[in-house]
């Protein structure tokens, strides 16, 4: 068993119901590691988090001290945070929203005292109505206890933050998207370079844009000190980080893990994990890093939970969402489904996403439906190929975003995999699995 | 078209929206204009309008949309362009409580896909569609994040736990009774929590506080600055 002792650092408060309150969070050492961090020098509070080599949480995984050193020095800047959480099966910063605000709020105001930054959106996905309540209840908590506003806590630094509601796009979890969306327009990718909104952002101006649950660990990095951060985990994967379980599996939910010390293995089947798959079954496979990964065998079940491990075995860890199936899962079903989703949120900006998405989906849909013909799997990644040239991993790009590379993974995956069961399906003209 | 019509492609100025919004009422007028002060951009506060228009009239008319294009000072076909990207927004009526059930990957191994035709063929409808007294529109969602709970269902982008085909049955003729009005409001209430500070800012006050940190920053480059001095010296000595 290889669950680790690790100290719980941005769930801490999830066992109390009023988790989302000021007064628990006060209660809870809430607001103290902002206190600290206004007593250092903005650079020593970026130097802090530099040191506990946190690595953003949002699914590419840079590290946050890096991308705050790119922003371009300017007498305008803006820090946005990405709570568009809408990689399927990833739901881990929904349950941060919901229970645990003040912890985002404070970790927020940290991030915008490093930065020097004096205005920050906080972008929420539309669809968590009760989230966007709990924060805006937060903020409205934080402006009176003198957290945020003018001169937050005496210190002179003056900073605002808006809640600012998405209206439903997955396509917004891409920054440059996002900051589309935040400037009132169709959620479109922006061509790059610039590769990162730090030179170019909102508005034009410099932009700092990280993921919720990136900012929810500040709290905890300024109290203990970056060291301590970058003491757990193993390698570039420090810390701790929040994987979310789902699938079949008999306790699906969100974990907060230490980097690098738990396997996929103990993730699933231990008892104060996953407990393992239900009604006795097997393991089919599964997929470590939301959907736009490849997908895992049981064979690799005992890789480690960190990100370079992942990298290195032809997948990723992406926002850390492990979907289970077991042996009675159709994998034509499945991936027919994910690729369907992609069809579904592509901006429809490059052809290759566009066009190729929606054929991919019809493909699947006639295979999985028994109308499927035998030249279908070579046609299938043909049409991948023509998104991702090569197939390789990670994907080459024809897209302006990784969406459109993202959709070969699935059906890659599971003509790879599975390729006798998409023969089956095309020979019996129908699903074996109904 | 009219030849005069025709003739004339140039024409006057690009209208943006209404020069008074004459649909919005005053209270969402009133909310409207304290959204827009919180963007440096009035354009930004585009999505969160059409937002506050749906809890108004439960969705996107075209003369909420005129009214938008008016405070946020594009044209009405733009607000109308960016709406439709996006799947919260409707610009055609929706019933008052919108029931979307997730069929994405976690919740369609765990019976989303029954769900989904079950409430297909208890309500009549395929996903999409609203039943003739108009209380409830069936959506097929893509993920909503809640995936612990499968099949994840919301009405109203509220949650509402996973749900069997019985227990969705039960769900619907609540929501028909109207005994669910206290937890779920009405289609188009998003954030019923509202920004209580910050809302109108002193622009001389504003100005002082910027001077303030300023010179706050100043002297602490200064501080610095001088630290740095200090050893930088301490260093040579030694």
């Amino acid at each position: 068993m290889a669950v680790t002792e690790a100290p719980k650092i941005v769930t801490s408060r999830l066992q109390y119901s009023d988790s989302h309150t000021l007064d628990r969070y006060l209660a809870t050492g809430g607001y103290e590691g902002l206190k600290k961090a206004l007593a250092m020098t903005p650079e020593a509070v970026a130097h802090e988090v530099d040191t506990a080599s946190l690595l953003g949480r949002g699914g590419a995984g840079f590290p946050a001290g890096r991308k705050w050193a790119m922003l371009r020095k300017s007498p305008v800047s803006y820090l946005v945070i990405n709570g568009d959480e809408s990689e399927p099966a990833t739901f881990k910063d929904h349950l941060l929203v919901e229970r645990d605000p003040h912890q985002l709020v404070e970790g927020v105001l940290i991030a915008a005292y490093a930065l020097q930054v004096t205005q920050v959106f906080i972008f929420v996905r539309g669809e968590f109505a009760l989230g966007l309540e709990r924060v805006q209840a937060a903020l409205n908590d934080a402006y009176a206890h003198g957290a945020v506003g003018s001169d937050i806590f005496g210190s002179g630094f003056s900073v605002d933050v808006v809640v600012h509601p998405g209206a439903g796009a997955y396509i917004c979890g891409e920054e440059t998207a996002l900051l589309e969306s935040l400037e009132g327009k169709r959620g479109f990718p922006r061509i790059k370079p610039p590769f990162f909104p730090a030179a170019i952002g909102l508005y034009g101006e410099p932009t700092i844009v990280n993921n919720v649950e990136t900012m929810s660990n500040l709290p905890w990095i300024l109290m203990n000190g970056g060291a301590a951060f970058a003491a757990l985990g193993e390698g570039r994967s420090t810390g701790t980080r929040l994987f979310a379980l789902a699938g079949h599996v008999n306790n699906p939910g969100v974990y907060e893990l230490e980097m690098v010390k738990t396997t996929f293995n103990d993730l699933i089947n231990a008892p104060v994990l996953g407990g393992g798959i239900p009604h006795g079954r097997e393991l089919k496979a599964f997929i470590p890093g939301g959907v736009s990964a490849p997908w895992f065998g049981p064979d690799q079940i005992d890789l480690p939970l960190g990100q370079d491990e992942v990298g290195a075995a032809g997948s990723m860890l992406g926002s850390g969402s492990i979907v289970v199936m077991d042996d009675h899962t159709c994998a034509v079903r499945a991936s027919w489904r994910i690729t369907k989703f992609f069809s579904r949120e592509s901006c429809g900006q490059c052809t290759p996403c566009r066009e190729g998405s929606g054929w991919l989906e019809k493909i699947m849909e006639r295979i999985e439906t028994g109308n499927g013909r035998e030249q279908d799997l070579d046609l299938l990644l043909d049409a991948c190929d023509n998104i991702a040239p090569g197939l390789t991993w990670p994907p080459q790009q024809t897209t302006i975003c990784v969406l459109g590379p993202s959709i070969p993974s699935s059906i890659g995956s599971a003509i790879q995999m599975f390729r006798d069961e998409f023969l089956v399906h095309i020979k019996e003209g129908g699903c074996p699995y109904e | 078209m009219s030849e005069q019509a025709r003739r004339t492609p140039v024409g006057p100025p690009r209208r943006l929206g209404t020069p008074t919004p004459a649909h919005l009422s005053s209270d969402v007028l009133e909310r409207a204009h304290q959204l827009i002060s919180l963007y440096p951009e009035p354009r930004s506060a585009l999505i969160p309008l059409c937002h506050l228009a749906q809890e108004q009239d439960g969705w996107l008319t075209p003369e909420a949309m005129a009214d938008i294009a008016g405070l946020v000072g594009v044209t009405p076909t733009e607000v109308l362009g960016t709406a439709t990207f996006y799947d919260m927004l409707h610009t055609e009526p929706v019933g008052t409580h919108v029931v979307s059930i997730c069929t994405n990957i976690a919740c369609i191994l765990n019976g989303a896909a029954e769900l989904l035709e079950h409430a297909e063929s208890s309500l009549g409808v395929n996903a999409g569609g609203t039943p003739i007294d108009g209380t409830i529109t069936l959506e097929e969602a893509e993920c909503l994040a809640d995936c612990d709970r499968p099949p994840c269902v919301q009405v109203n982008h509220r949650f509402v736990g996973a749900q069997t085909p019985e227990s969705f049955d039960q769900l619907v003729a609540e929501l028909r009774a109207g005994s669910r009005a206290a937890d779920i409001p009405n289609h188009g209430t998003l954030i019923r929590v509202r920004r209580t500070t910050g809302l109108v800012a002193d622009p001389e006050q504003v100005a002082s506080e910027r001077a303030d940190m300023a010179e706050a920053q100043a002297q602490r480059a200064a501080a610095a600055e001088a630290a740095k001095t200090a050893s930088d010296s301490a260093g040579a000595k030694s």
